[in-house]
């Protein structure tokens, strides 16, 4: 059982590209760490990195009171869980987990009762003598879990383990994941691209972004308080809306409210807005044209565009055409198309940004 | 394409090359610039004094006219083995992509030439077209036509020629199998949706996606008429009758052995290297092409 | 294909079964030659059907030798072209195997200039550099013996190579894997590579038995002694001889002698045969 602590640390390349700008977090003892963000923010750079299988160019990484910096992947006392499983081909199940314990050099029956016990939490029983090209992808994953769990480490590091399943299979495992974690209350650290995924495993949540920390904390909070507009895009699906505050319109709505001075950018999330033509003190109303509507049966997504001078704020390249806003309602009935509405959200739904998003205006 | 995790120990990878790079040395670089060194040098008859003479092992080389007929000899020999080789396993190889049940029989009755020995298959050949025993041999006299391969250098030539394809068949066929193999059925069906007829199709589909194979191929019977067919030459004919089938490599090994001239030997095998190493040049900027898709 | 047309089928099943006679017809021809006594093949008119004396030829040519061209039985030659060719074909596994290792999960100085200086020896085969590497031989003091039959023979990139290009296929994670479960270079290497190499190495080892089986030029400079000399350059000193007639019933048994091993290879291990043949080329 161990905590792991990250003390600014960094990673530079040699060709002089910093993949890593100093990056500080805790993970409390049995706790499980979700690392989240768009490919190529270094998230799994920095996971390797804890696991030593990068190097560490300055900054401390320290796990169970001991810094393990110069320490080699096998003495840290770590198991990883990586994306394409790495599972030894020409070994069977039983041998692929019980390899990493030989070489520690365990005895044969203290090995078999540790891969036996981890193929019944598993349910790998059946399979112990089969090659990995027998099994499924899902069969696979638990092997890989499971060359994990035998080692007994202080830290497991999951690597994207999800991201080759089906979908429905992903959400089996990522139920799975939570409950043998939660089990063995073992230290975790579990690098995703995928929010949702993220929201549903994390105790604790980093979001990263260009090789920084955008913001760390209990998932929900994050959602309902995004620290950036960054992070208020990326997670929540769809995502947040974002609008520059410099229209009248929008303006003239939040006169009295004491944020709106050093504010630049108003967020409002697709889910909390209403359609209707009563007006909200404190609130905002935007009158929409409807463009296009999603109806997914529980829910229906409506695609409004707001008066062609308003322009909104791409966050993210990618992520809403400007002028365009997401609007979520439950039910199947909705306006139809061409249609113009009116969607409005409460004064308490509101999101306040600084111009250049990266500072969130009051609470 | 670089590993980006490795291992980090300083010692060990020295250990690791010793073995080959030793053997390279020795067997390879050692001799390699021996060539060149003798190149450059005249050894008396007892091979006890040598002398640096300059460029002139060259220069007699270049004034030999039997050198030229070598060059000559190995330009049609090379052609003439590369062209029907090629185009006889192309043909064979398109026979057996058309989805016949038997196409797997097919390819393990065709290739095993592969296997035997250049050497052994120039005998067979000599045997079959020996003017006096020769199986072959007869009917061409029942046509009374005077088949001597032991006297004829046209002959002799044809017989060479005829082994060297023999042996090199099997394994364009291989590779032509291959190519063919891996062009989708897809654009052959669209293709034909397009309206064109069999032949067509070939000619403007099948053969241009198969031409990186047909290159590779061109560029490796080459080197190997070059070199892979001393045996074959050697065995049927010795490189004659007076010279007919003496192709650069046979003249290398011819004078080295049989007339001794060292200097002038190593002087061809340094021609020899600068041309090899062209052939190889061309097929590397090839592969590098090839890489970029 | 697209068309169905029967005839189509009946013209590619002609020209296949032309094929595969050209290929067979030589060997057939000297498989019958073999069965035969001298006076038959000699005569000039041998039938196309095997003859009575296969036996008698067989037996006469691996463990007596010829009455007059042949001074040694061709068993000894066998047993020569064995050694010889098991031995490059192992010796090469062997330092190109490790080479390969060293340079594709190994970073250190002079890396690139050590894969190169191997990588170079692909384009000179030993043809062209004959004189000088008999002469290296020479002065080793290794003429006709295994080792000089072996080991310039080795000197060649390809297995480098093809172990190169296996080794990059093979997913970055199984190092990382396997370190964290503990294993360095040498735990990594036998415990993972090798058993992950084994195709790779059966496939080189069919290529290079053949490539070293096949050998004529070489072993006929350096062998002096005809006890070492190997099949393929045994048979022709069969036919070429100064004094009488050539034994051509003894030494077609001997050709079919020569080719049967290679043939055998490349007919029982033919995915091997075509993986390697495909892979070195590569």
């Amino acid at each position: 059982m161990a905590n792991v602590t990250l003390r600014n640390v960094r990673k530079t390349y040699a060709g002089g590209f910093e993949a890593i700008k100093g990056i500080n977090f805790d993970v409390g003892d049995g706790q499980f760490c979700v690392l989240v963000g768009p490919s190529g923010c270094g998230k799994s750079t920095l996971l390797r990195m804890v696991a030593g299988l990068e190097t560490i160019s300055s900054g401390e990484i320290d796990i169970g009171g001991r810094v393990v910096n110069q320490v080699e992947p096998a003495e840290r006392d770590i198991a990883m869980v990586f994306q394409n499983y790495a599972l030894y081909p020409h070994m069977s199940v039983y041998n692929n987990m019980a390899y990493g314990l030989r070489n520690r050099g365990m005895k044969e029956p203290e090995i078999k009762t540790r891969v036996e016990e981890a193929a019944r939490i598993l349910e790998l029983g059946a399979m112990l003598d089969r090659k990995p090209r027998q099994l499924s992808g899902g069969q696979r994953q638990r092997v890989a879990m499971g060359r994990a769990i035998v080692r007994q480490p202080k830290v497991f590091l999951f690597d994207e383990p999800l991201s080759n399943l089906d979908a429905k299979l992903r959400i089996a495992m990522r139920v799975e994941i939570r409950k043998l974690q939660r089990r063995l209350s073992t230290t975790s650290i579990y690098v995703t691209h995928d929010q949702l995924e993220a929201m549903t495993l994390a105790d604790i949540l980093v979001v990263m972004n260009g090789g920084q920390v955008e913001q760390i904390g209990n998932p929900l909070d994050i959602y309902q308080k995004p620290s950036t507009t960054f992070v208020a895009s990326f997670i929540g699906a769809p995502p947040m809306n974002l609008m520059p505050l410099r229209s009248d319109e929008l303006k003239s709505q939040l006169t009295g409210d004491a944020r709106v001075d050093q504010a630049g950018i108003l967020g409002i999330r697709p889910e909390d807005f209403a359609i209707s033509d009563e007006s909200v003190t404190g609130g905002v109303a935007l009158g929409l044209t409807v463009e296009a509507i999603e109806r997914v049966g529980a829910e229906t997504f409506v695609y409004g565009t707001r008066q062609p001078e308003a322009q909104a704020v791409a966050a993210n390249p990618g992520e809403l055409p400007p002028g365009e806003v997401i609007v979520r309602i439950p039910g199947a009935v909705g306006p139809g198309i061409g249609e113009r509405i009116r969607a409005v959200a409460a004064p308490d739904k509101l999101h306040l940004f600084t111009a250049d998003g990266r500072q969130r205006v009051g609470d | 394409m670089e590993k980006s995790v490795v291992f980090n120990n300083r010692l060990l990878p020295y250990l690791l090359l010793v073995p080959q790079l030793i053997i390279t040395f020795v067997f390879f670089y050692w001799p390699a610039s021996q060539a060149v060194r003798q190149s450059f040098l005249r050894e008396d008859a007892f091979g006890l004094n040598s002398e640096f003479v300059g460029l002139e092992n060259y220069q007699s080389l270049f004034a030999d006219p039997g050198y030229y007929k070598s060059m000559l000899t190995t330009l049609v020999f090379s052609s003439l083995v590369a062209a029907l080789s090629l185009s006889i396993a192309l043909l064979f190889a398109t026979q057996a992509d058309k989805n016949l049940k038997a196409a797997g029989a097919y390819k393990t009755l065709m290739i095993w030439p592969y296997a035997v020995a250049p050497a052994v298959a120039g005998v067979l050949w000599i045997f079959m077209f020996h003017p006096t025993l020769g199986t072959l041999a007869r009917p061409l006299r029942w046509m009374n036509f005077d088949w001597n391969p032991l006297l004829n250098g046209t002959h002799a030539m044809i017989l060479v020629v005829m082994a060297a394809v023999w042996k090199q068949i099997s394994y364009n066929f291989l590779f032509f199998l291959a190519g063919l193999q891996s062009i989708p059925k897809s654009v052959l069906e669209a293709g034909a949706i397009d309206g064109a007829g069999p032949m067509r199709r070939f000619w403007t589909i099948t053969f241009p996606l198969l031409s990186p194979t047909t290159f590779f191929l061109l560029v490796v019977n080459v080197v190997y008429v070059f070199f892979d067919t001393f045996g074959i030459i050697d065995a049927v004919t010795g490189g004659g009758p007076a010279g007919a089938t003496t192709t650069m490599v046979y003249k290398v090994f011819a004078d080295g052995r049989l007339g001794g001239d060292l200097g002038g030997s190593a002087a061809q095998s340094v021609v020899l290297m600068v041309i090899v190493i062209a052939l190889t040049a061309v097929q590397f900027k090839y592969v590098e092409r090839k890489v970029q898709y | 294909m697209v068309e169905h047309r029967p005839w189509n089928d009946i013209i590619a099943y002609a020209i296949l079964t032309l094929g595969v006679f050209i290929v067979a017809f030589p060997v057939y021809l000297a498989l019958i030659a073999s069965t035969h006594d001298a006076a038959t093949v000699v005569g000039g008119n041998m039938p196309l059907t095997p003859g009575g004396h296969a036996l008698d030829n067989y037996y006469r040519a691996v463990f007596v030798g010829g009455s007059r061209a042949i001074r040694e039985p061709v068993g000894q030659m066998l047993l020569n072209s064995f050694i010889s060719a098991t031995g490059i074909a192992l010796g090469k596994i062997f330092i190109s195997i490790l080479s390969a290792y060293a340079v594709v999960y190994f970073r250190f100085p002079f890396r690139k200039t050590a894969f190169w200086i191997i990588f170079v020896t692909l384009m000179l085969p030993v043809e062209v550099r004959i004189y000088p590497t008999y002469k290296v031989i020479a002065d080793l003091h290794m003429l006709d013996t295994y080792a000089g039959l072996i080991m310039p023979l080795i000197a060649s990139a390809t297995g480098t190579l093809l172990f190169r290009q296996f080794f990059m296929t093979i997913p970055e994670e199984l190092l990382e894997a396997s370190r964290i479960d503990g294993a360095g270079p040498f735990r990594f290497f036998w415990d993972t590579l090798l058993p992950l190499s084994v195709t790779t190495i059966a496939a080189l080892f069919v290529i290079q038995f053949i490539y070293g089986w096949n050998q004529y030029l070489w072993p006929l400079l350096i062998t002096t002694q005809d006890s070492m000399q190997t099949i393929v350059t045994g048979i022709k000193k069969m036919l070429y001889t100064t004094d009488e007639l050539a034994e051509w019933q003894l030494a077609m048994a001997t050709a079919i002698l020569a080719m049967l091993p290679p043939v055998a290879v490349v007919v029982f291990m033919q995915r091997l045969f075509v993986r390697g043949l495909v892979e070195t080329e590569k």
